[in-house]
């Protein structure tokens, strides 16, 4: 930053880049909550959940329900909306999905649209079509970093992200249940014959991706206020997965990074409009160059 | 009474009917061997036991208790283990973490680690590759994988299927000495093999399968020594022959 007392005009254009790569990188830590649960869910069950964003739209609203009706802290809000996020994915994974099991996927996929569709008509009906604001700690303050002015908003994001992204890493990798949830969705037939209890691991991995989508929500709802189609931001979220390459955890991750920085990075250089496409220009080039997704492996059996 | 007695058992895979009302019974200590020709029920067989395929009637009582249509789980908790056909060993985990998911239903920290113990000594090669993936072991050493995995719940009865496909005659041997270990030290096993030979060899008891029926029954010895099991299951030709000869021989039973 030295430099910049001799080349203003240089350091202008660089902190404008910075800037903007730091919103971007926020909004693209956003798409990665929802690709990450998006992802965890078909891993472990095979479904393709385009509810997704819905979920997030619901846990946003449950934050709201908690800090702002029912008057909680807001941490607590929070804490607990995405708790009973996590008990909302496993009811609907009892209820709408275990009954489905061993049907076509296309009759899956039918029921996670309705889903959707059913999740935002709920929304609208329990709490108004209206959009509102839903204020955090950090609304409307900045915090000064080397000479970038960034919003407190995005640091947080990016903060919350790291950490539910090294939690999660810790429990796959360490915990006992964490091995047996990445065996079944390895291998569920094997997974049984261990006497892993599939069905409860099915449930599990709602509830965590159901959390995920409502910590990316609540998260979301202070930069792009609360209202009953936030949930399509799951679009963006889609090609974020596919990006990473469909079914891989770090996939999803820098797949929604990357789509949020350049959708990003769009606004500053490209023609108005090309933001709203970058993401999927993005995802044309690099399923061209590399169908399998970024992180994407061919698996092969032996037999 | 035996260990495990299944009486009248059906299953089907949708409008196929795969067990036509299949009988048989395990006794403690013992090893028990299923043959039969591809298709003949055997794997179906197995699956009811463990809780993977659902039986449509009949009854399956283990160490006093039904489990027919009980879950996978349950009946592992209940001490069956499963060592399924083509090994399903998990080939993204290490060999350490494929045999700690095998002692899934226990709780005994100290007893799993002297198994594990128990198990590298079973098979040497396991301990020297416990920290590659399982993806990259042999074939053979996938199937020691697969049955160390499954000792690993410390069960009462284990259920092999096809142990020996695809590997190599020398493998063969090596994998049957341990089944026969397993046995001396109290282990009771249902064995599925195309492998009559062997299977017959380590077995006290077999039982025959055509078609989703039991078809022939007696003690291994016996069944070895008739005529109509030496020609379609030993492969010793010519063995049934009695009178003119025929171009395909009828089956008498």
């Amino acid at each position: 930053m030295i430099r910049a007392i001799w080349r203003p005009a240089c350091s202008i254009v660089l902190i404008e880049f910075l800037q903007q790569l730091v919103s971007g990188a926020a909004a693209g830590c956003v798409y990665a909550m929802v690709a990450l649960g998006f992802v965890l869910i078909f891993k472990a069950t095979g479904i393709v959940n385009f509810a997704q964003g819905e979920l997030m739209m619901v846990g946003a609203f449950f934050g709201l329900t908690c800090v702002d009706i029912f008057h909680l802290p807001y941490w607590i809000g929070a804490i607990l909306a995405v708790a009973a996020m996590a008990v909302f994915g496993m009811l609907l994974n009892r209820v709408l999905l275990r009954p489905l099991a061993g049907q076509s996927t296309l009759a899956i996929i039918m029921v996670t649209l309705g889903m959707s569709i059913l999740l935002r008509a709920s929304a609208s009906v329990i709490w108004g079509p209206e959009t509102v604001a839903f204020d955090s700690p950090f609304s409307r303050k900045s915090v000064t970093l080397a000479g970038l002015v960034l919003s407190q908003e995005h640091v947080a994001i990016i903060v919350a992200t790291s950490l539910l992204v090294a939690g999660l890493f810790g429990f796959f990798r360490f915990t006992r249940i964490g091995i047996a949830m990445q065996a079944t969705s390895e291998n569920q037939l094997a997974a049984y014959y261990m006497g892993i209890p599939v069905r409860s691991i099915h449930a599990l991995t709602w509830g965590i991706g159901a959390a995920t989508a409502g910590i990316a929500g609540i998260m979301l709802a202070p930069v792009a206020f609360v209202h009953v189609n936030m949930g399509y931001l799951g679009l963006k979220a889609f090609p974020a997965a596919v990006l990473g390459g469909f079914g891989s955890i770090p996939g999803a991750i820098v797949g929604g990074l990357i789509i949020g920085i350049a959708e990003s990075l769009a606004v500053l250089y490209l023609p108005e409009g090309f933001n709203n496409v970058a993401a999927y220009i993005l995802l044309l080039l690099v399923l061209t160059l590399r169908p399998e997704g970024l992180f994407g492996v061919h698996t092969a059996r032996r037999v | 009474m035996a260990l495990l007695d299944i009486a009248n058992l059906e299953a089907s895979y949708g409008p196929v009917q795969a067990l036509r009302g299949v009988s048989l019974s395990v006794a403690e200590g013992s090893i028990v061997a299923l043959l039969g020709a591809n298709g003949a029920g055997k794997t179906t067989v197995l699956k009811s036991i463990s809780g993977v395929v659902v039986p449509e009637r009949g009854s399956i009582v283990f160490a006093g208790a039904a489990i027919s249509g009980l879950y996978p789980d349950r009946i592992v908790t209940a001490g069956i283990s499963h060592v399924p056909e083509g090994r399903e060993t998990f080939t993204a985990r290490t060999v350490q973490e494929n045999l700690t998911l095998g002692s899934w239903p226990r709780q005994d920290r100290g007893a799993i680690a002297a198994d594990l113990d128990r198990v590298f000594e079973l098979f040497p090669i396991l301990r020297d590759r416990r920290t590659q993936r399982a993806g990259q072991l042999s074939g053979g050493q996938q199937q020691m994988l697969a049955i160390s995995r499954a000792l690993m719940a410390r069960p009462k009865l284990m259920l092999l299927d096809e142990p020996s496909l695809g590997l190599a005659p020398l493998l063969v041997r090596e994998i049957f000495a341990v089944i026969a270990n397993l046995r001396q030290d109290g282990m009771t096993i249902l064995l599925v093999e195309q492998n009559a030979n062997m299977a017959l060899e380590v077995a006290d008891y077999g039982y025959i399968m055509e078609t989703g029926r039991i078809v022939m029954e007696d003690r291994a010895d016996v069944l070895r020594g008739n005529p109509t099991v030496q020609e379609f299951y030993l492969g010793i030709a010519g063995a049934a022959e009695a009178g003119p000869r025929r171009y395909k021989r009828r089956k008498q039973w």
